[in-house]
């Protein structure tokens, strides 16, 4: 069950990652150590996986190439798609991953340096693994938003400096 | 030509806002922070501003009913029926305004004769005393203060009535001290005012910003207020919708008569696409429950109690307030005007607040501090501030 308290953890997490837990006991009118105890509890049930950071890389000197991977596959007897998803998260190249309805089954969702690299991830090693029937690579071109966050031209604060 | 002599002495004599002088300054300087914005930091939800581009395509670019959109209306009907316990026909006693400040001046200009006096509980909101005197009456400020949790009193409600009080405003929940007055302590309003001909002029555009376990109570909801109230809110604050311009003015249609005939003259109706917004967020709260609305209202809760924790730390006491999104810590500590405070708070942290006395002389001795910005600007400013007492 969550509680309140939960809730407002990962709603304040969720704005800024940053937040200590001091200032979320302050925000949420209770104590550091209820915070630290429901942060605990929350990591141990899964529910916070980790703590990242959102950059626009297009921004950086940062060379890559980012593509979306339509994989169809055939599912194992007991098992589903969960073994073969179970071996795909397993590359570094695979930034997300999620079961999918519809046309294809998994969504890849993968990053090398070179158009180089993501070819050969693709053609020698993801189309290789066994149960994989085909896949569509899109090459993606530029971010919009990411994580909630729009990241080019975004938010700029349109109010008036000081009104009553 | 000798416009001193033209120009309406009434209008002259009024001075211009306090406000003004800090929102120059603060302009032409690139790194200030301002806790000094008086409106969300949310831009309007995606669905509601996408209905009125919606009907912008779809050439809704006419007048409207005078009383506003009859589907607005009845929207407005059903969420005051439903969230505050009050009914209102929409026929004929609900008027939609251009804001709820429109609404200010419509039930002034509709009550006030000259020499009538309008009892205004301060500090409060800046537009209260100049719509008086603009209608020709009398402005009375009723101080309310800390130790009463800046509630309006029954004792200094009774000091301050006269046989010439036309009218009592009730701006509650209070920007800027973040007061709101309970349903009990709303009671005893109402029982001075039982004795009376005083109407009172509700204005409760911040009646969805109310925390922790505080409830926004309607001043006609209350046993026999109905008929002497007019009820003022707009979409403004709970909708993220400032620069729409909706509100709206609710009262029995004796009362609300007269606003409407001012309002038929001179204007006309409130932007047909402002309405059409305001629709689509009332409907669109009523399909999810009020969200949106909720979300925000956390939002600012958190940053409210950051605030109250934080300046209290650095010694500037700070009632705890329970609405709208300011904090109003007292700043006699460190030997300051108000005045003096924000205007030095500035020039050497490059942080905007603005002067208690801005919302009256019992604003004195105090500050206001707007909490509707990010959690980042919030932290930043905070420190500064603290800095700023310190170097004292």
């Amino acid at each position: 069950m969550f509680s309140t308290l939960d809730m407002h953890i990962l709603e304040i997490l969720c704005e800024d990652a940053r937040v200590t837990p001091r200032e979320i006991a302050v925000m949420t009118g209770s104590d550091e150590g209820q915070v630290q105890a429901a942060l605990s509890s929350l990591r141990a049930a899964g529910v916070l996986v980790g703590y990242q950071t959102l950059i626009n890389w297009e921004r950086t000197d940062r060379e890559f190439v980012q593509a979306v991977i339509e994989v169809n596959v055939v599912p194992q007897r007991e098992k589903g798609f969960d073994a073969i998803a179970q071996r795909i998260v397993q590359y570094d190249e695979v930034k997300s991953l999620y079961l999918m309805s519809g046309a294809y089954d998994l969504m890849v969702l993968c990053e090398a340096r070179t158009l180089k690299e993501l070819a050969s991830f693709v053609h020698s090693r993801l189309s290789t693994i066994e149960g994989v029937t085909g896949t569509s690579t899109h090459f993606m071109l530029k971010t919009y938003k990411y994580g909630g966050m729009v990241f080019d031209g975004g938010k700029s604060d349109r109010r008036q400096a000081v009104m009553p | 030509m000798e416009y001193e002599r033209i120009i309406n002495r009434r209008v002259a004599d009024v001075p211009p806002s306090g406000i003004r002088r800090f929102f120059d300054i603060v302009q032409k300087m690139p790194g200030a922070i301002s806790l000094g914005v008086g409106e969300p930091d949310f831009v309007t939800p995606w669905s509601i501003r996408d209905a009125a581009i919606q009907s912008i395509e779809d050439g809704q670019t006419q007048y409207t009913s005078n009383w506003g959109l009859l589907s607005l209306r009845e929207k407005i009907a059903a969420y005051l029926r439903m969230r505050y316990r009050v009914t209102y026909s929409p026929n004929n006693e609900i008027l939609v305004t251009v804001g709820a400040s429109e609404g200010i001046d419509l039930a002034m200009r509709a009550l006030v004769c000259p020499g009538d006096e309008v009892l205004i509980p301060e500090p409060s909101y800046v537009s209260y005393a100049p719509a008086v005197t603009f209608a020709g009456g009398t402005p009375v400020p009723v101080k309310t203060c800390a130790a009463d949790c800046f509630a309006l009193t029954p004792a200094a409600l009774r000091a301050t009535l006269t046989d010439r009080t036309k009218a009592l405003i009730l701006p509650y929940p209070n920007n800027p001290t973040g007061g709101v007055m309970t349903m009990a302590q709303l009671m005893d309003i109402a029982q001075v005012l039982e004795e009376t001909d005083v109407i009172a002029v509700s204005d409760e555009i911040y009646s969805e910003l109310v925390y922790a376990g505080h409830e926004h109570t309607a001043f006609a909801s209350l046993p026999g207020m109905r008929e002497r109230t007019i009820t003022l809110n707009g979409f403004s604050k709970a909708f993220a919708m400032t620069g729409w311009r909706v509100g709206y003015a609710c009262a029995p249609k004796e009362l609300l008569a007269p606003m409407f005939k001012i309002h038929q003259y001179t204007m006309l109706c409130a932007s047909i696409q402002g309405q059409v917004a305001a629709d689509r967020a009332l409907g669109r709260a009523f399909e999810t429950g009020f969200e949106d609305v909720r979300t925000m209202v956390r939002s600012y809760d958190r940053r409210r109690r950051l605030m109250v924790e934080s300046l209290n730390d650095m010694g500037l006491a700070c009632f705890e307030p329970r609405g709208a999104f300011y904090v109003f810590p007292s700043i006699e500590k460190t030997g300051l005007t108000s005045d003096e405070f924000c205007t030095r708070l500035l020039e050497k942290k490059q942080v905007a607040c603005v002067p208690g006395t801005a919302f009256g002389a019992s604003g004195e001795g105090h500050i206001r501090c707007s909490y509707a910005t990010s959690l980042e600007n919030l932290n930043e400013a905070l420190k500064r501030i603290r800095e700023f007492v310190n170097e004292l």
